[in-house]
């Protein structure tokens, strides 16, 4: 079964990795030949590093400390197919359903392909440059457009931060990606509108892989947020693996809002590693909705002196939802601070995961680090594992952690009734109250109105779950088991 | 018709009786005070009559308005206008106090087919009733209850009162933890409120709160029943002579 840990010796568990990658090796191939007049030497070396390190590893297993609670086994023996750009095509009024209101510019990528006819590029605001990745690499490569998209600071940054050699699916996407937004916020530019980066998993009858890269770059003392959403269309399985390097300059204020909201048959891996220059204030917030198997790795390093971040999260899992956050968060200069807040709300049978480690380096004096993790378990069969784990080679530094794990509070439920508020408003009540906290961390801005009601109608449908007649709690009991299938 | 009509009420506990066969008729208009001693079932009436699901009422019947109360839910019974002030306010954390008790009143004039308050008409009259209370205005937006003290959460359960309106107010053991400066005002709300539309039942303890807020009827609960009932200078001879004899007796209570 395991790709590693195989005592049979080092060629039978290559040729088991290589059997089992089969179709990851077709697709590098593809890319590979597809792009070789078009990458740059430098990408083509990217490409190739990331690869090797991928293919020698292979997908980790529950033996692997970091991967301990999640089981890959559906993933790794689904024969996930790379899509081919425009054999699936999705209408305008389909986008439209997943506007974000009042979101400034858009990008919107289908099956890992730049849509340019859904995108909303008009009237982009004074400082802020976005286009394709790829579109920037390949007018990089001919010489032309600069203004609409220079890749000047692609070969110096992309792949810097995100960590090939540590994290496999970090290494599959820098090999892989195809295609994703590229950001440069110009220096002292505040833009005030969110970007809005919409990623679309549209099937076409075939389980589709995707691996979404998206390079920000926050120069010094810009303003920004940004909104990557994860959307289905259609109820087929697929794989999104996507990576986020953001680059936070000096005293740059980046808001950056992962929401994840696909069907629950998707296998999503985002990694978001951020980078803080000297006094950046960078908050990351997740929403994880949707999806059958999520990990969301946040990795936020504090790189310079007096960096602020705040990772904020709320995950709502039901049926057999799986969903993994792990954060890593690194305090490599003084004076930093870091805030972790993570709410999670799990029903029927489904799991969460919260993982959070802080590692202060040893110059990293005067750190103040804060973690917790709090969850709400609605049924017996919910289960949260959360772990915090705290590496401090610094000595003069504040760090603590707390999670906590309860209930809906029959007695609350009670006083709300006895007020006139029915029962399942009452139940929907309380959980929007406990997922408010992670909505209260965020700025008033059109981004945290739209999250805001996706999680209003997301914690609808859990509160009327609670009422839902046998006969479709039976249906849910046929869909998959990610823990069973292993 | 009487507003509330309770008949050879029995109910139970985790399997042990609490009521046994109490029988109480409220008017409309009229203030009734229950006095007893601890564990004769002061509480259990309250909890019953607002639907809490945990007692289990093994006989007799209660009529609210004329309708079976007993087979309503929590919601139904307030919505039909029966409001309990608890002993023991809940915290909640996370949802404002006025979002709160807009989204109750909503909920009751949904449920008697009336438009819904929007912020703008409700506002003025939630923070005309704290004055009222002599609650502080910085209040409205805390979370329910959290962090209150335990007069200003006696004294929100006055003001969810006086803005629900309802025609039958139960308040269980609203004087205990008060000082007197929160009895007070706690009794003015009250007796703001007192109309020929709406009953009281008014549980107490003590003798004190009836100096503020006095009753048309006090009775005395022993032991699951009714054992004397009379006017509000029966409260008085109690306070002075205790509950008597039966209350003396040393009873079979759970441990």
């Amino acid at each position: 079964m395991s790709t590693t840990a195989n005592n049979t010796g080092n060629e039978n568990a290559m040729a088991t990795t290589t059997e089992k990658l089969g179709t990851y090796l077709e697709a590098y191939s593809e890319l590979i030949a597809n792009r070789q007049e078009r990458d740059p030497v430098w990408l083509r070396q990217l490409r190739e590093d990331a690869w090797q390190r991928f293919y020698a590893k292979g997908f980790p297993t529950t033996h692997d400390e970091d991967w301990r609670f999640t089981n890959l086994a559906a993933l790794d023996r689904t024969p996930f197919q790379r899509a081919v750009k425009g054999s699936v095509t999705v209408s305008a009024e389909q986008i439209e359903k997943c506007r974000v209101p009042g979101a400034g510019c858009r990008l919107v990528f289908v099956n890992g392909h730049l849509a340019a006819n859904l995108s909303e590029l008009s009237n982009l605001p004074k400082g802020l440059e976005i286009c394709s990745l790829l579109g920037a690499i390949d007018c990089g490569m001919i010489g032309a457009a600069p203004e609409d998209c220079a890749s000047d600071g692609i070969e110096q940054n992309l792949g810097r931060y995100a960590n090939v050699r540590r994290d496999v699916f970090s290494a599959l996407n820098t090999a892989l990606w195809e295609d994703g937004a590229y950001l440069r916020i110009r220096r002292g530019a505040v833009i005030d509108q969110p970007v809005h980066l919409l990623y679309v998993s549209a099937g076409a009858g075939a389980e589709i892989m995707t691996h979404p890269r998206t390079l920000i770059l926050a120069e010094p003392t810009s303003h920004i947020s940004v909104i990557e959403d994860y959307v289905s269309i259609g109820d087929e399985a697929a794989f999104s693996n996507a990576v986020t390097e953001l680059v936070a300059g000096q005293d740059a204020v980046v808001s950056h809002f992962l929401v994840e909201r696909e069907n629950l048959a998707a296998f999503n891996v985002s990694t978001l590693r951020l980078e803080l220059a000297r006094g950046a204030n960078v908050s990351s917030h997740s929403i994880l909705l949707g999806g059958g198997l999520v990990r969301n790795n946040v990795h936020p390093v504090l790189a310079g002196e007096g960096a602020e971040c705040l990772i904020n999260g709320l995950f709502v899992g039901a049926g057999r939802q799986h969903l993994d956050n792990y954060m890593l968060v690194e305090h490599a200069q003084p004076q930093c601070s870091s805030r972790q807040f993570y709410n999670g709300i799990l029903d029927d049978r489904a799991r969460g995961v919260f993982h959070g480690r802080i590692v202060v380096h040893k110059d990293a004096q005067k750190t103040d680090a804060k973690q917790t993790n709090r969850n709400l378990l609605l049924s017996d069969d919910a289960r949260i594992d959360t772990k915090p784990q705290l590496e401090i080679y610094a000595d003069d530094v504040k760090c603590t952690h707390g999670a906590t794990i309860g209930q809906i509070e029959e007695e609350q439920l009670f006083y709300l009734r006895t007020r006139g508020i029915e029962e399942t408003s009452a139940r929907n009540l309380l959980l929007y109250a406990f997922a408010a906290e992670c909505l209260d961390r965020m700025n008033d801005s059109p981004a945290r109105e739209f999250v805001a009601s996706l999680i209003g109608d997301r914690l609808t449908d859990l509160a009327l779950n609670h009422q839902v007649a046998p006969s479709a709690a039976a249906v849910k009991e046929e869909t998959q088991s990610w823990e069973e299938v292993g | 018709m009487a507003l509330l009509e309770i008949q050879d009420l029995h109910a139970s506990v985790e399997g042990h009786e609490i009521l046994k066969g109490l029988n109480l008729t409220l008017n409309a208009g009229e203030v009734h005070s229950i006095m007893g001693p601890n564990g004769s079932g002061k509480s259990t009436l309250a909890a019953v009559l607002a639907r809490r699901e945990t007692y289990e009422v093994t006989r007799g019947r209660v009529l609210f308005n004329g309708k079976d109360l007993l087979e309503m839910k929590p919601e139904d019974a307030a919505c039909e206008g029966v409001f309990l002030a608890f002993q023991y306010p809940v915290e909640i954390p996370g949802i404002g106090n006025a979002y709160f008790v807009r989204s109750a009143m909503n909920a009751i004039r949904k449920f008697h087919g009336q438009d819904e308050l929007d912020a703008m008409d409700f506002l003025p009259l939630y923070k005309e009733r704290m004055r009222i209370l002599e609650m502080d205005e910085k209040l409205v937006n805390r979370s329910v209850n959290e962090g209150f003290s335990g007069g200003e959460k006696k004294r929100n359960e006055i003001l969810q009162m006086a803005m629900l309106e309802p025609k039958l107010a139960i308040l269980d053991e609203t004087d205990s933890g008060l000082d007197i400066d929160a009895l007070r005002i706690v009794a003015k709300g009250v007796n703001a409120m007192r109309s020929p539309d709406r009953a009281f039942l008014v549980i107490t303890h003590y003798q004190r709160l009836l100096d503020y807020i006095t009753p048309d009827f006090v009775h005395v609960l022993v032991d699951g029943k009714i054992v004397r009932s009379g006017g509000p200078e029966l409260a008085l001879e109690l306070e002075d002579k205790g509950y008597g004899p039966e209350a003396d007796v040393p009873q079979a209570l759970p441990a």
